[in-house]
C-alpha cells in the first residue's frame, strides 16, 4: 500500500526539483544579461539624457555669461582664442555678474521674486493642506473623485488657463461684472497687473504640486497614531499638532520646494499677470534676452538665478534621502 | 450631580474593590454598515482582568474600541466609574474617559523617542512631575537603557513594553489592550503574557484585553468572555470555559476535543459507542434523547487493560506529552493526551478508556449556536 504511493511521490518531486533547476538556470542567464548589460545601460540612459539635455546646455550658458555683449552673430565675445604664438587663450569677463551686482534692479528684483515665491509657498500650503486631509479622509469614490479634480487642470494648457485668470480679473472681467452685478461695488477694482494678480497665478497653478505630495505623505499615515494620541487626552487640535504635523513634514517639504523652485524663476505669471509692476528674475531675463538683446547679462541672470534656487534644490535632495533612509 | 447610591465610589475600601468600574449595557455596533454587535452587555469590577476572546470577526475589537470612545453605539450605554461615557447620540470623547490603550501593532509615535513617547499622555503634569513619573515607568518596564532610542530600533518585545508603559503612564481607570501579543513570536509572548498578568494584578490595574489566542486570554483573564458572531456566548473562569463549556461552540473553540453521538440512558447515563458513560450530575435529558458527548484529550486515558481498541492516525510531540489523534474499530476519532513513554507509530494498535469525571452533553448537531 505504502510502497507505490512512495515512489510516485518521489517521482513527482524528482520531476518537480529538475524542473526547478532548469526553471533556476534560465533564471540565472536572464538575470546575468540583465545584470551586465541592461543594468548599465538602464542607468546609462538617463545620464546620457541629462549630460545631451542639461549639463551641456548649462556650460553653454556659463560660457556665455563670462562673455562680452558685441553687435555679431552670435552677440557675444568667444571665450577661447587662438593667440598669434598659437596658445590658446581663454578671456573670462566677470563684469556680467559684477553688473548684476552694482545695478540695484536685479538685487531687488531677486529679492522680490523670492518674496513673492516664499509668500506663493505660503499660501499654497495653507490651502492646500487641508485639502489634501481632506481627500485623504474622504471615503471610497469621492476621494478618487477629488483627486481627479486636483489633477483635472493639467489636462489644458497652462497658458490657457492663465489666460483664462486674465478674463477674470480685468477691469470688465468676470469678476467685477459680477461683483457690480451683486452691488457689493460701483467702480470695478483694479485687480490686473499688480502682485495681488500673480499671486493668484501662481497659488492657482502650483497648487497641485503642493496637494499631490501631502496627499501621499497624508495617505501612508498610520491613523491608529490619532487614536492613540487621543486615547492619552490630547484633544484634536493637539493631535494635529504633536502627531499630524511633524509626520508630514517631508510632504511639506517636498511640496514646498516643488512650488518655491519653479515660481521663483516663474514667467508667464509676472508677465501675463503682472504686467510692468510686478518685477520677477524670469521676466527680467527674457527682457534681457529678447529686447536688449545683451546675451552674456541674461545669461548671467540665469546663472545667478540657478545659483540662488541650488540651495532649496539641495535641502530637497537631503529632506528625501532622510526620508529614504527612515 | 448624581443621586447618592449606594455604590457610589466615596465607599469603604472592601465596598469599592467589589464595585463595578466599567458597565455595558445592551450595546450594539455597525461595523462597515454591517451589525457586527448584538445587545452585549459585560461588567467589569475594580481590579478585575477580563478578557473577550473570539474568532477573528466575531466583534470583540468594536467592542473595545467602543469602550475606548472610537466607536459609536447604536443602542445601550457605556459607564465607566458611574460616569456615562457612551449612549446613542451621545459619545464623552476618547480623551476625556481616563481609559489607556495597548493597540494591537504598537501604535507607537515614530518620530519620538521612548521618553518622549511614554511623555505624550502626561501633558498637563508640570516638566518636573513628568519626568519622575516617566522615569519611574521606564524602570518599572526595564527601558531605562532605551529611554532616547526611537521606535524603529527596538525590538518587538520592547516596543510591547513601551506600549504598556505609554498607556499606563497617565494613571488610567482602565486599560483597554487589543491583541497586544499578536506580533510577537511564540515564546515570547507567553513570556509578556505572564510578565504584563503579574505587573497588573501587583499594580490592580483593571483591564479589558481582546485576543483570538486562547493561551493568551488564559494567562491574563480573571474572566474570559468568549464572543461569537457580535454577542457573548460564555463569560466565566477560563477553568470552566475549559471544563463546563455551556454551548458546543465553546467547547469545540477552547481546547482541543471531540464530540462523540450518544443517547441517553437515564439522567446519569449516556450509551456511546465507546460504552456507557456515568455522568456526576442529572442529565437534563429526556430518555433516548440523540446527544454528543465533548472528550477531551486528557479524558482518554492509555490504559494496555483497557477495553477501546484503537488505531494511531497521528502523533504530535510535545516534550513531556505526546498528542495522538486515533481512530477506533468502530471509525470513530478521538484526541488522546499520553505520557512521553507511551510511544506509538502511526498504524499502531493502542488500548485506551475513558475517564470523564464531568460529562459535557450537547443536542446532536448542535453545531449552529
Amino acid at each position: 500500500m505504502i510502497k507505490p504511493t512512495d515512489s510516485a511521490l518521489t517521482a513527482s518531486r524528482l520531476n518537480e526539483s529538475t524542473k526547478m533547476i532548469f526553471h533556476r538556470r534560465w533564471v540565472r542567464v536572464v538575470d546575468n544579461f540583465f545584470q551586465s548589460r541592461w543594468k548599465g545601460l538602464s542607468v546609462a540612459i538617463p545620464y546620457v539624457w541629462l549630460v545631451i539635455f542639461f549639463l551641456i546646455p548649462f556650460f553653454i550658458v556659463l560660457k556665455i555669461s563670462f562673455a562680452e555683449s558685441l553687435i555679431a552673430s552670435p552677440p557675444f565675445s568667444s571665450l577661447f582664442e587662438w593667440s598669434e604664438d598659437a596658445a590658446l587663450k581663454m578671456t573670462l569677463i566677470f563684469d556680467n555678474f559684477a553688473y548684476l551686482w552694482e545695478d540695484d534692479l536685479y538685487v531687488k528684483t531677486y529679492l522680490n521674486s523670492v518674496k513673492i515665491s516664499t509668500i506663493s509657498t505660503i499660501l499654497c500650503l495653507l490651502i492646500g493642506y487641508p485639502m489634501a486631509y481632506a481627500i485623504v479622509r474622504a471615503s471610497g469614490t469621492m476621494k478618487y473623485l477629488l483627486l481627479l479634480m486636483v489633477i483635472l487642470p493639467f489636462w489644458t494648457s497652462f497658458l490657457l488657463r492663465v489666460y483664462a485668470w486674465m478674463g477674470i480679473l480685468a477691469d470688465q472681467g468676470t469678476l467685477n461684472s459680477f461683483l457690480i452685478w451683486a452691488g457689493v461695488i460701483d467702480q470695478p477694482i483694479r485687480m490686473m497687473y499688480s502682485e495681488f494678480a500673480v499671486y493668484i497665478g501662481i497659488v492657482y497653478s502650483y497648487l497641485p504640486f503642493m496637494i499631490l505630495p501631502l496627499y501621499a505623505n497624508l495617505e501612508k499615515l498610520d491613523l491608529t497614531l490619532h487614536e492613540a494620541a487621543s486615547d492619552l487626552g490630547a484633544h484634536p487640535i493637539t493631535v494635529f499638532f504633536t502627531v499630524t504635523l511633524p509626520l508630514t513634514i517631508p510632504g511639506i517639504i517636498a511640496g514646498g520646494l516643488l512650488v518655491f523652485i519653479p515660481a521663483t524663476g516663474e514667467f508667464v505669471i509676472p508677465d501675463l499677470l503682472g504686467g510692468g509692476n510686478v518685477l520677477m528674475i524670469g521676466r527680467v531675463l527674457y527682457d534681457e534676452f529678447n529686447s536688449n538683446h545683451d546675451w552674456p547679462v541674461a545669461a548671467a541672470v540665469a546663472i545667478a538665478l540657478l545659483i540662488l534656487l541650488v540651495i532649496p534644490m539641495m535641502l530637497y535632495q537631503h529632506a528625501q534621502s532622510r526620508q529614504i533612509n527612515n | 450631580m448624581k443621586p447618592y447610591s449606594p455604590n457610589s465610589p466615596r465607599q469603604s475600601l472592601l465596598r469599592s474593590e467589589v464595585e463595578p468600574l466599567l458597565e455595558v449595557r445592551g450595546i450594539s455596533c455597525n461595523y462597515d454598515l454591517e451589525r457586527a454587535v448584538f445587545d452585549l452587555s459585560l461588567t467589569v469590577h475594580r481590579g478585575e482582568q477580563v478578557c473577550l476572546l473570539g474568532p477573528s470577526g466575531c466583534g470583540k475589537t468594536t467592542v473595545l474600541r467602543a469602550i475606548a470612545g472610537f466607536h459609536p453605539i447604536l443602542t445601550g450605554s457605556i459607564l465607566i466609574n458611574d460616569q456615562q461615557v457612551s449612549a446613542v447620540n451621545n459619545m464623552v470623547p476618547p480623551e476625556a474617559r481616563r481609559v489607556g490603550m495597548v493597540f494591537q501593532d504598537h501604535a507607537l509615535f515614530p518620530h519620538l523617542t521612548v521618553r518622549e513617547n511614554i511623555a505624550a499622555g502626561l501633558a498637563q503634569l508640570s516638566a518636573g512631575l513628568r519626568g519622575e513619573s516617566v522615569g519611574e515607568m521606564l524602570e518599572r518596564m526595564g527601558l531605562s537603557h532605551h529611554a532616547d532610542r526611537y521606535p524603529h530600533e527596538l525590538s518587538g518585545g520592547q516596543q510591547q513594553r513601551v506600549a504598556l508603559a505609554r498607556a499606563l503612564a497617565p494613571k488610567p481607570l482602565l486599560l483597554l489592550m487589543d491583541e497586544p501579543f499578536s506580533s510577537l513570536d511564540q515564546e515570547l509572548r507567553e513570556h509578556m503574557g505572564q510578565e504584563v498578568s503579574d505587573m497588573l494584578k501587583e499594580s490592580g490595574t483593571t483591564c479589558v484585553m481582546v485576543t483570538h489566542d486562547q493561551n493568551d486570554a488564559f494567562a491574563l483573564g480573571d474572566k474570559v468572555g468568549v464572543m461569537s458572531e457580535g454577542a457573548i456566548v460564555q463569560w466565566d473562569t477560563p477553568y470552566n470555559l475549559y471544563h463546563q463549556p455551556q454551548t458546543h461552540f465553546v467547547a469545540d473553540f477552547i481546547g482541543n476535543g471531540v464530540f462523540i453521538n450518544g443517547q441517553c440512558e437515564d439522567k446519569k447515563q449516556v450509551n456511546t459507542s465507546l460504552g456507557m458513560l456515568q455522568s456526576d450530575i442529572a442529565l437534563d435529558w429526556s430518555n433516548d434523547a440523540d446527544i454528543e458527548v465533548l472528550l477531551r484529550p486528557d479524558d482518554v486515558v492509555y490504559d494496555p487493560d483497557g477495553s477501546i481498541i484503537a488505531k494511531v492516525t497521528r502523533r504530535a510531540f510535545k516534550g513531556a506529552q505526546i498528542m495522538y489523534t486515533l481512530r477506533t474499530l468502530d471509525g470513530v476519532k478521538l484526541l488522546a493526551l499520553f505520557p512521553s513513554h507511551a510511544n506509538f507509530g502511526i498504524g499502531d494498535e493502542v488500548r485506551v478508556r475513558l475517564d470523564v469525571d464531568h460529562l459535557v452533553v450537547f443536542e446532536q448537531n448542535s453545531t449552529v449556536d
